[in-house]
């Protein structure tokens, strides 16, 4: 590693000078520079291979053509050699040995579940991101402070995110501090960052999630405590409520949303996010899932579907509009299942739907 | 959100189509569609006045020659390739423009129909049509057969592809596409987030194509088994016909798993299910898990068939055998069994543990070894040989190069950490790019230009082919290097608009790069045009590149039967052989049993095209309709015994004897 550094630092040195913000080459915080350097010792590794190749796939047609002078070196047999077979085998096995060897080591090294304690830095803070359709929402539950496509973070500290969404498919990533995790409605997804300077990195998403995806940019403020304090006092004095009410409010999809803040939160708002029961009368995640665990609501459990419906009120159409669509009514065939069960399942379903009954009591 | 999409309305006789779906107020589809149906009266009238309708009929649309269905899937190929760059000329213009506060000139509704329709396009309707087209015409003359094993499955698997390329034609004008990129990941897809027919569009396209596909893998798997020439044991076989064997292999065990996947995604669409919904314990990870597990086996079926061709054109222009023949197949049976093994690569961001992503990184990795050995192999068929420069060498050299850079960056894509950071960003683009142009493409047009003079029976013009390929060469570096440069700044794919305007610069050289990449393909049908017009000074002989495997012992081009006598071969490179040993056809021929053309085909795709638009558009009756015709026309096939004819003894003797003065 030690022979490597002066590379590094120069190839990092040369596109800092380019102007260009090449942040997965010159990231700014500790998870980037890691990996920035395994891609660099991954180049360099590959280029053992790599560099004869691309010299023999230009030399030998060269050398060889057909009318060259001298064709005394034409073998028109040679088609087997195993002093060459070795060569070729044994090469890119090495190589794929050593890189598989860094694979290993980085990859539990940096893997994005794993708190960056180990850094010997700051006292981590907890930040919860929610992708909303199309922009983002931080919940600094230390502080009891959120924000909205803005991300302000201490300099020198660990940030523990915990991500999820409101709907579809989302990333949070700021490559200027390391890689990126998805985040998914119904679901905690977790990612570890450190910034090691103070700046403003940008930040977006990076999983395509519809007509607003390529306004959900936000900027990452980095800065010293001390600002960071500030910054938490002024969205403490200026910002408004959030509440389960404004959360469903602010969860509406709209595109290229300006930043704003909240200066308090209701507790227990992320939990009931991940588990999609912000709005009332809907079933936690947990309890359905326990619910499934006992058996199920049945056929007689349809009439409470809305309780666990989330998607359909969050249909929208093509350029990102609410459609509104009213409640799914409970239909003919169900009313006249509830009515009598007997005659659509027969009796055989009744015995059985008595014993589910007597499970989930139990 | 100014615009709104057509409110859902439904009535019995049309469904949910009504006259808001045609896009008359796009003046770019306005302009499009005009272009299309001017062309379109033009070719219809061209062909009315030169009573070509009858022999279009007879000779091509009910042929089940394999040789015919090859050059059709290629003439699909190429038309849905003009299709799918013009998608990708879009988005590139899209891009230049769009930097800082610029909103460009396509709106985020139409953009993402645009990114969407030129991934499935171009994965689809272009390089899986382009390859199972030369399998079909070069495979079964390679191992001395005289059609595919099922000639009439032949014909309805390249029909029942052409249905689901137009039907993802007809989305342009009726309707929209889906805008959820070319996988189309749930729950984004799901009936919530993606209203409107956009998203049927693609379910109903790739699973009407998908039927051909599996088929036709089916039908080359039995042809490589059971139709090779007596004599010919696996192990001789040219390499070609290994790769199309193993791809068949893949096409059969992957491509299953697409269409379950989307038929759960189409029941969560239309029956309210929820495998893959947020609510009712539906999860989307699972079709993410489900797509890969096909999609991963998908790359390697658009690539080692590509291997195949580089290996005969490798060995053809070296004047040697190629090397490490042995060495080769297993190589490629590697990669086979790997490709199933990696498909978590695509989504190590989705937060599995370090030990899985260890595992599907390392897995990755070891590809790379058998591919690597494939590469060496070239260079040292290469290594004392005497290499002609020929077009299809161009093709070759030019893939070395590109290829072995673009499977660095796999690599480098399959390091967890270092996918963390660059995973979805335009460097992921550019790799997949690198490899499907770089190998794919040049693949491709080096087949083109290779086996050309099989098929027709003269040259193609040098002149063009090589302004063709160096246009296409540098284009791509000045298309896709700047995104492996933009990648590194993070920048992310599928963008309509961007706010750092430092990017715009590498924007617009990418930009530059596609407007070569059309010279390229401007190159190839001009090539085409001015070849067919001087046929007759471009003509050559049966085997103009003094070739090594058994199509060359054909005429050129082929006649129905392939080769008028059966013969036997004995071990490798059986035409090289021959020649060798001054073999000549004895002249003793006796009838030869062939399949009949048949209209079946066509037909039944037609009504699956008929039902897919039913489908999409929620017209029941319609959908019943024609899924009955589709049923009823292929048990009344099963009646049909008036298949076969004997091509007799004196035809075959006529037509040798023109072939030789030819």
């Amino acid at each position: 590693m030690l022979r490597l550094r002066p590379l590094l630092l120069a190839s990092a040195g040369a596109f800092a000078l380019s102007g260009c913000q090449y942040h997965v080459l010159s990231p700014q915080g500790w998870v980037g520079d890691q990996e920035r350097n395994l891609l660099i010792i991954s180049t360099l590794l590959m280029l053992i291979v790599i560099v004869p190749v691309l010299i023999m796939a230009v030399y030998f047609p060269l050398k060889y053509r057909a009318d060259r002078e001298d064709m005394s070196d034409y073998d028109p047999t040679f088609e087997h050699s195993n002093k060459i077979e070795v060569v070729i085998w044994g090469v890119p096995i090495l190589i794929i040995v050593a890189l598989g060897w860094f694979t290993y080591d980085y990859t539990h090294k940096l893997d994005p579940y794993r708190p960056l304690d180990h850094l010997g830095a700051g006292e981590p803070i907890e930040v919860q991101a929610v992708s909303l359709d199309w922009k983002w929402l931080f919940i600094y539950p230390e502080f009891g402070v959120a924000s909205v496509n803005e991300l302000a973070i201490p300099e020198g500290r660990p940030v523990n995110f915990s991500l999820t969404s409101s709907t579809v498919m989302n990333t949070l990533s700021i490559p200027a501090l390391g890689g990126m995790v998805y985040s998914m409605a119904g679901m905690e997804t977790k990612l570890h960052l450190i910034a090691d300077t103070t700046g403003t990195f940008p930040g977006r998403s990076a999983h395509y999630s519809g007509p607003g995806f390529s306004k959900m940019t936000f900027d990452t403020l980095s800065m010293t405590d001390e600002d960071f304090n500030a910054w938490v006092a002024k969205v403490k004095e200026t910002g408004g409520e959030l509440t389960r009410a404004s959360y469903l409010e602010l969860e509406k999809p709209t595109i290229d949303e300006p930043v704003h803040s909240y200066a308090s939160v209701e507790d227990g708002l992320f939990g009931r996010i991940v588990e999609m029961c912000v709005e009332d009368g809907k079933v936690c995640m947990g309890h359905m899932m326990m619910q499934d665990e006992l058996g199920g609501g049945g056929l007689a459990g349809i009439p409470n579907a809305a309780a666990y419906s989330y998607d359909r009120a969050r249909t929208i159409d093509g350029f990102g509009n609410l459609i509104d669509l009213p409640e799914p009514e409970v239909n003919a065939f169900h009313e006249a299942f509830l009515n009598d069960p007997d005659a659509i399942c027969g009796p055989d379903f009744a015995r059985t739907s008595a014993r589910t009954e007597e499970k989930n009591n139990g | 959100m100014a615009n709104a999409q057509p409110a859902e309305t439904f009535s019995p006789i049309f469904g949910r189509l009504t006259l808001d779906w045609i896009p008359y107020h796009e003046p770019i589809l306005i302009a499009t569609f005009a272009g299309v149906a001017l062309g379109g009266l033009v070719v219809l009238a061209l062909m009315t006045y030169f009573k070509l309708w009858g022999p279009l009929w007879r000779d091509w649309v009910t042929s089940v020659d394999h040789k015919k269905i090859g050059i059709m899937y290629m003439v699909l190929g190429f038309i849905m390739l003009i299709r799918g760059f013009a998608d990708a000329l879009m988005m590139r213009a899209q891009q230049a423009m769009a930097a800082g506060e610029a909103a460009g000139y396509l709106p985020p509704h139409h953009f993402d129909q645009v990114f969407t329709a030129h991934g499935v396009i171009m994965i689809f309707f272009v390089a899986m049509v382009f390859v199972t087209g030369i399998m079909n015409y070069v495979m079964p003359m390679q191992i001395g057969a005289r059609d595919v094993a099922f000639p009439f499955l032949n014909n309805f698997s390249f029909w029942m592809t052409v249905a689901g390329a137009l039907l993802v034609n007809i989305s342009l004008f009726v309707g929209e596409f889906a805008r959820v990129g070319w996988l189309a990941f749930p729950p984004l897809s799901g009936a919530s987030y993606s209203t409107g027919p956009g998203m049927d569009y693609y379910l109903w396209a790739l699973q009407i194509a998908g039927v051909g596909t599996t088929l036709s893998g089916i039908n080359l798997i039995a042809t490589v088994l059971k139709m090779r020439a007596p004599g010919m044991k696996l192990m001789d076989m040219p390499i070609f016909a290994w790769t199309t064997l193993i791809t068949n292999v893949l096409i059969v065990v992957a491509f299953p798993v697409l269409t379950a996947t989307l038929a759960l995604l189409t029941l969560d669409r239309y029956f309210d299910f929820h495998f893959f919904t947020n609510d009712f314990g539906g999860n989307a990870m699972m079709y993410i898990n489900l797509i890969w597990i096909w999609g991963h086996p998908e790359v390697y079926i658009l690539i080692i068939p590509c291997f195949g061709v580089f290996s005969e054109i490798v060995s053809t222009f070296s004047g040697k055998p190629i090397f490490g023949y042995k060495t080769m197949v297993w190589a490629t049976a590697c990669i086979m069994v790997l490709s199933f093994v990696v498909w978590l690569h695509h989504f190590f961001t989705m937060g599995s543990g370090a030990s899985v992503n260890t595992f599907f990184g390392i897995t990755t990795m070891i590809i790379a070894v058998p591919t690597g050995v494939k590469i060496f192999n070239w260079l040292f068929t290469m290594y004392k040989g005497r290499v002609r420069l020929e077009v299809p060498m161009y093709w070759t050299i030019g893939f070395l190069v590109t290829f072995t850079i673009g499977g660095m960056t796999g690599v480098l894509l399959a390091v967890p950490p270092v996918d963390f950071q660059l995973h979805n960003t335009l460097f992921l683009i550019a790799h997949f790019h690198n490899v499907i142009i770089g190998g794919v493409v040049f693949a491709v047009y080096a087949a083109v230009s290779y086996w050309w003079p099989k098929a027709f029976g003269f040259q193609l013009s040098d002149k063009w082919g090589k302004r063709s390929f160096w246009l296409w060469f540098t284009g791509f570096y000045f298309a896709f290097m700047p995104l492996y440069a933009l990648g590194l700044m993070g920048v992310t794919r599928r963008m309509n608009s961007y706010p750092d305007p430092a990017w715009q610069p590498y924007f617009i050289v990418a930009a530059f790069g596609a407007v070569l990449i059309l010279g390229g393909i401007v190159s190839t049908f001009v090539n085409f045009y001015v070849s067919i017009r001087d046929r007759e000074q471009n003509r050559v002989g049966d085997d103009p590149w003094d070739a090594r495997t058994l199509e060359w012992a054909t005429q050129s081009p082929p006649a129905p039967y392939n080769f008028p006598e059966s013969f036997r071969v004995n071990g490798r490179e059986a035409f090289w052989q021959m020649k060798q040993q001054g073999f000549k056809w004895s002249g003793h021929y006796t009838p030869i049993h062939m399949p009949k053309s048949t209209a079946m085909g066509v037909l039944i795709a037609a009504a699956a095209l008929v039902f897919g638009f039913a489908m999409v558009w929620y017209i029941w009756w319609l959908a019943i309709l024609s899924f009955a015709g589709m049923l009823i026309l292929g048990i009344a096939h099963t009646f049909n015994y008036n298949r076969d004819y004997y091509i007799q003894t004196d035809v075959i003797a006529a037509t040798e004897k023109k072939g030789a003065t030819a």
